[in-house]
């Protein structure tokens, strides 16, 4: 039961990096990558380590989420390459 | 983020899950001693509910919740308590940080122990809550003699 949970996790962790490098609207680019941090969380606290999860899920998912609002909000939304 | 959402649905959620995530972030850090989480982890959720208000309610109106000025002095007092504590165990002969060492009457070694970390993890908390909503004040502040390009991002 936990290899379906994992194979599934991993199979949205490898969605999501790509979506976060692919996309041209850098604002999807924050929120993908935030959902990274949240599927990383998932991955830690399934392999045993709650600590490093639930530290992974506040930083990663949220504040990293928001000061990378807040930087595009300084830039410019769309890349360029 | 330096105005205000027009929308009312926004607002209303916004300020509604804002007061569960700061209540939540108090229990982890007053339970950090024996269960997953602690000052940074409660701090950092005690963070993200003040940044919810920020972000929804615009930087002006947001600041009774926690001021802009008054947000860096915070953190220095959260670092001082964390580090002078530490510096309290000295002056009873104790080791740097070996909260046990101080003789409080009536009580005995390990929950003087308790509560030396508890003030430390409270320490811990203030410093990183206001830590990181300094960082986030700084990156939309408003500055209008630099950043030519500023507005150019086409959020409100």
């Amino acid at each position: 039961m936990n290899w379906v949970l994992e194979i599934f996790l991993d199979i949205l962790l490898l969605t999501t990096a790509i979506v976060a490098l692919q996309a041209k609207d850098l604002m999807t680019s924050a929120v993908a990558t935030a959902a990274f941090g949240f599927t990383v969380a998932l991955l830690f606290i399934s392999m045993g380590a709650i600590d490093v999860g639930f530290t992974e899920a506040v930083v990663g998912a949220g504040i990293v989420g928001v000061f990378f609002v807040a930087a595009i909000y300084r830039t410019t939304r769309k890349t360029k390459d | 983020m330096t105005n205000p959402s027009q929308s009312l649905i926004i607002k209303m959620v916004s300020r509604t899950l804002a007061t569960f995530i700061q209540v939540f972030g108090i229990y982890v850090i007053i339970h950090g001693h024996y269960s997953p989480g602690g000052g940074f982890q409660g701090g950092a959720l005690l963070a993200a509910g003040i940044l919810l208000i920020r972000m929804t309610e615009g930087r002006e109106e947001s600041q009774p919740t926690l001021a802009t000025a008054i947000a860096t002095p915070l953190a220095s007092l959260g670092a001082v308590i964390f580090a002078g504590l530490g510096v309290v165990i000295l002056f009873f002969g104790g080791n740097y940080m070996d909260y046990g060492a101080v003789p409080v009457p009536g009580m005995e070694v390990p929950v003087v122990r308790y509560y030396g970390i508890l003030i430390v993890e409270v320490g811990i908390g203030l410093a990183v809550m206001t830590g990181l909503v300094s960082i986030f004040d700084d990156m939309v502040r408003t500055n209008r003699q630099s950043g030519p390009d500023m507005g150019r991002g086409g959020m409100s």
